[in-house]
């Protein structure tokens, strides 16, 4: 028994080099994008969570009782315990910061956090482990020495890549009734084109089979699927139609009149659209009600796109301003000014962090949503009239007749692109294809689908949307979304509000309770000293034990306070950044 | 150039053959899984909702009494076998599984005041008014043998309430006096007396099986160590308490039922308040019961219904009542933990499920998942002002609700009179009483 112990004392502290962990020095260089040394990230410090170890230490000693009785050839396992997680893999799970339980909760409080704290602690550690599991990697493109990835053409990259790939990339010459306006259904299989002269095909893109195709006689200005391939809208010149896939005509829909470009929000079974006349309508597509109308007062809008972080409608306006909208509030949530001339496409990543928008001004700039700042910016020779982002990052965008996709526009400015088309035509529409490494070119020539390795993402979840579902599949999924669809009160700028504490409810009640009963119920109790015996009890004695108390509290206050101040300072500093004397002027002195 | 892009084999993702389960690939990556609070909030709004729509708490009535119930014990070894007492000294044993009564005895002239079953579960006891304790057996008699009590006791004066010892053959009976009783003797082991008045009810802890408390008509609630020749301790509550239980899990916590609407629990080990008082039933409380887990208790009220109150809370989460059901003079909640069986005035016992919403049978391990992570995102929303309301609300009986809304305007206006006296006097002088201090009004050692 003792023995055992001993060893396992021994092989915690010679570890084993686990698989991983070379993995690790091998990533930590690309991780580190923010200049930290590289030499400081040994394997010895790997970081791990502290429970992690802890319990894993615990485990080691549980584990090697058992395998003395378990293994009849007396071997150890010389992985014991479960394998830990890297922290940055635990990052990517986390939803909240850990709480700091302070002495201001009740035992029976605190105890009642831990347990729940350790429990999500756990089934982080269970999400990031199942990370491994996962069968598929993204694509990549890299460039031999010297070799600019721009260069590379289509051709090329179909040649290399295997048969059903290189069946992805194709041209529709449809130069009859364009430009086109393109959708992709939410799953990737099927798509959608609209030609602006009133030709609508809907199909399966992989397999190239045409599911539907008419004309229907008017300008269509924008077309969207609903939450499923089997119905999809279609904005024509004066209303709003839905179509079935067959091309049935299911409704027609009068009250949203002059809809220039549409946006589906899936979770919330909602419709977004925005006229000529200036208008941004809802139409809540599970009960075919309009959910809301707001005049945007700011003329025509031609320029629209979502926020799929948050379901917030982001417009772009002639002059140059961008405001985001939610259904419930008349006035935008935000606004603010992009450009110098009228914004001509905007584009938000999946995260919800990063806007890109171009406008007239020829500029392509990336917006900060969490500071509504730039963050990068550049020219480009034409200006972008249509963007994309891909469920990767890439910002595809389109330029004249020539398609650019940037990697990484968050970090450095887009200085030279990614990857590079010219097509036959003037660029109408673009969009990624979900869960595949394709970008979809709408254009005056017809349609062209380009491979864009590394666009996609590779691990798709079947119950969030499934690109190989069956049809009973399908269809279960839809009855559980409509039973949760999102009330359209609950779209926010911050969709995680909801699950915080309601701060200033709480305040505003407690200050009616104490209105009403008179007094603070949770009001602290002044301290009362203890009666002691032996003379300990003299009044001089009482006022000292209570100045003691009272003295500790002021202490505690006025340390929270210099820890303020302090951070305060640290904070501004940063702001203005340290800047060397050669750059101060002579009047900075008085700044304050 | 290198260069890879993504291309999946569609059969690592469709089934082989159509016998197969569809292959549903996860990735739990938090991207993918956007409006994760806003989802949760949707799913656990539906869930609150089902679960109104799926409470049906009622199960069965077992009629048969000629008189209101009395009382009503259970079987400590049988789950099916449910004993009560009628006021026409009426014995009925109950087969809960079938809804039928299995067996009669007339008992006692009069009231059945006691019953408790015999810790083997073999024989039991009553108690009534014709001043006698009867042991009965559990075994009905063979064909033509006469129904006949294994042993009878004649006291001196009426007994009240009788409970038997956890697993020792000693019992104790109240009257005018606590009696301890030996089961060979005919005459008490031990008698105890504190004051004049006499006692309602009788209890045994369960877990520290020496310690027995009464409650009594001065009201009072008075502890006894059964191997001491005294009381142990007495606290005197601004009005009577009707019975009392001991939590089955803690040994030194019990809860009083109250005749001011109230229940408290109480610490044993700390008498000069209660631990926690349970307020919502508009009328005297009557009796009450523990859970097996000892995590809930429900009591029954003279106001028509009976309640389900969580131990640390102190106000109920469940409010049983129907048309047909008077008052409610009894309350047991089953060992299973699954039923809850009251008797009332108008000669029923009823059966409740204790969970309002719960399926009764076998589930499935899909079910029981659903119904766990259900569960689960009720609890994590619970103090949304929306999904309160749904969970909270309960249909009630119009006197119930008009009594509430009376008894609010009382206590609206008493509180009102403190507030205004305590504006009016020197301050500091007219003190602020908790709600737990207030009903106590003296502990005596």
């Amino acid at each position: 028994m003792g023995e055992s112990k001993m060893a396992a004392v021994k092989k915690a502290k010679n570890k084993v080099k686990r698989y991983y962990e070379e993995q690790d020095e091998h990533q930590t260089p690309g991780g580190n994008v923010d200049g930290t040394d590289n030499q400081t990230e040994s394997p010895k410090d790997v970081p791990q969570l502290p429970t992690e170890q802890k319990s894993r230490r615990k485990r080691v000693k549980g584990d090697l009782k058992k395998s003395g009785s378990n293994f009849i050839s007396g071997a150890k396992d010389p992985f014991p315990g479960s394998v830990s997680v890297p922290e940055n893999r635990l990052l990517k799970y986390e939803r909240a910061r850990k709480s700091k339980l302070g002495r201001k909760y009740s035992p029976y409080v605190q105890h009642h956090l831990k347990t729940q704290e350790n429990d999500v602690q756990t089934a982080l550690g269970q999400a990031a482990r199942h990370d491994i599991l996962l069968p598929e990697e993204e694509g990549f493109l890299e460039g031999d020495e010297g070799q600019d990835t721009c260069t590379i053409t289509q051709e090329d990259i179909a040649e290399m890549v295997d048969i059903t790939s290189a069946s992805k990339h194709f041209n529709l010459n449809l130069n009859q009734f364009g430009p086109y306006r393109i959708n992709y259904a939410r799953n990737g299989r099927h798509l959608l084109l609209a030609g602006q002269r009133g030709h609508l095909a809907s199909l399966e893109w992989q397999s190239k089979k045409l599911i539907c195709e008419m004309n229907v006689m008017e300008t269509v200005n924008d077309v969207k699927w609903l939450h499923t391939h089997t119905m999809y809208a279609a904005a024509q010149r004066r209303w709003l139609y839905i179509y079935d896939s067959q091309g049935v005509e299911l409704h027609c829909i009068k009250k949203f009149n002059d809809v220039l470009r549409m946006e589906f929000l899936p979770y919330h079974f909602l419709l977004a659209t925005c006229s000529s006349t200036g208008f941004l309508q809802y139409l809540d597509v599970s009960v075919g009600k309009e959910i809301a109308a707001t005049c945007v007062k700011s003329g025509r809008l031609n320029v629209m796109c979502q926020n799929p972080n948050n379901a917030v409608i982001h417009l772009g306006h002639h002059n140059g301003t961008v405001s985001l909208w939610s259904p419930s509030m008349k006035e935008p949530l935000v606004k603010m000014l992009c450009h110098r001339g009228a914004v001509r496409a905007l584009s938000v990543d999946k995260t919800g962090m990063y806007m890109a928008s171009s406008g007239l001004d020829r500029k392509l700039t990336i917006f900060d949503m969490r500071t509504y700042r730039p963050l990068t910016s550049c020219l480009l020779p034409l200006g972008a009239g249509s963007l994309c982002h891909s469920q990767k990052g890439l910002l595809a965008a389109g330029t004249g007749d020539i398609v650019q996709v940037y990697k990484d526009t968050s970090v450095s400015p887009p200085r030279s692109p990614y990857m590079c088309l010219q097509v036959k035509g003037p660029i109408h529409g673009l969009q990624f294809c979900p869960f595949e490494d394709i970008l979809g070119i709408g254009h005056g020539g017809g349609f062209t689908s380009m491979i864009v390795p590394g666009a996609g993402e590779a691990n798709f979840d079947a119950m969030e949307c499934n690109p190989y579902e069956t049809k009973k599949q399908r269809q279960e999924w839809e009855v559980k979304a409509l039973l949760e669809k999102i009330q359209p009160e609950l779209i926010t700028l911050d969709p995680t509000q909801l699950g915080e504490v309601d701060a200033i409810t709480m305040e505003q009640k407690h200050k009616e309770k104490v209105e009403r009963l008179g007094f603070d119920p949770h009001e602290k109790t002044p301290f009362v000293p203890r009666h002691k015996l032996k003379g300990r009890s003299s009044s001089a004695n009482l006022l000292k034990r209570k100045k003691k108390v009272a003295h500790e509290e002021q202490r505690e206050q006025i340390r929270k306070s210099i820890k303020v101040k302090e951070k305060q300072k640290e904070q501004k500093k940063s702001r203005e950044g340290i800047r060397s004397p050669a750059e101060q002027s002579a009047l900075d002195r008085f700044k304050k | 150039m290198k260069v890879k892009v993504l291309c999946r084999n569609p059969d690592d993702y469709v089934r082989e053959t159509k016998r197969d389960l569809q292959r549903v690939p996860r990735n739990y990556d938090p991207a993918l899984h956007p409006f994760e609070v806003p989802r949760e909030y949707t799913r656990a709004l539906n869930a609150t909702k089902l679960e109104r729509v799926f409470a049906k708490p009622f199960i069965a009535s077992l009629d048969g009494h000629r008189d209101g119930v009395n009382c009503i014990a259970k079987h400590p070894k049988s789950l099916s076998t449910v004993l009560s007492g009628a006021c026409d000294g009426e014995v009925k044993i109950w087969n809960l599984t079938k809804r039928e009564c299995s067996r009669t005895i007339q008992a006692h002239d009069g009231f059945v005041r006691g019953l408790c079953v015999r810790f083997c579960g073999t024989s039991f006891f009553t108690v009534g008014d014709d001043k006698t304790v009867k042991q009965w057996s559990m075994e009905s008699p063979g064909y033509g043998e006469k129904v006949e009590p294994i042993r009878t006791i004649l006291g001196k004066t009426v007994f009240t309430g009788i409970d038997h010892h956890m697993n020792d053959a000693i019992f104790a009976t109240c009257g005018q006096q606590v009696d301890i009783w030996d089961e060979q003797r005919s005459a008490p082991m031990r008698s105890y007396a504190w004051g004049v008045d006499s006692i309602s009810s009788i209890k045994f802890n369960p877990i520290e099986t020496h310690i027995l408390s009464s409650c009594g008509t001065d009201r009072s609630i008075v502890l006894y160590d059964k191997r001491k020749p005294t009381p142990l301790k007495k606290i005197i509550l601004e009005m009577r308490t009707n019975t009392l239980c001991w939590n089955p899990m803690e040994a030194f916590i019990f809860t009083a039922a109250n005749e001011n609407f109230n229940l408290y629990t109480y610490d044993m080990r700390y008498m000069d308040g209660p631990v926690k008082v349970h307020m919502d039933h508009v009328s005297a409380v009557l009796d009450v019961d523990y859970s097996p887990t000892g995590k809930e208790f429900v009591s029954a009220s003279f106001d028509k219904s009976i309640r389900i109150f969580p131990v640390q809370s102190g106000h109920s989460r469940e409010v049983y009542h129907t048309k047909r059901m008077q008052h409610v003079t009894c309350v047991r909640w089953s060992a299973d933990n699954k039923y809850v069986l009251c008797g009332s005035d108008e000669m029923n016992i009823r059966i409740w499920k204790a969970n309002a919403s719960e399926k009764l049978g076998l589930l499935s391990p899909r079910e029981r998942a659903a119904q766990n992570y259900n569960q689960k995102l009720k609890e994590k929303f619970h103090h949304h002002p929306q999904i309160k309301r749904i969970a909270r609300h309960r249909h009630l009986p119009r006197s119930i609700y008009s009594q509430i809304k009376e008894q609010q305007i009382m206590r609206e206006a008493r509180r009102k009179k403190d507030v205004n006296r305590r504006k009016h006097s020197k301050p500091g002088s007219v003190p602020i009483p908790s709600e737990k201090k207030k009903h106590v009004l003296a502990v005596v050692e």
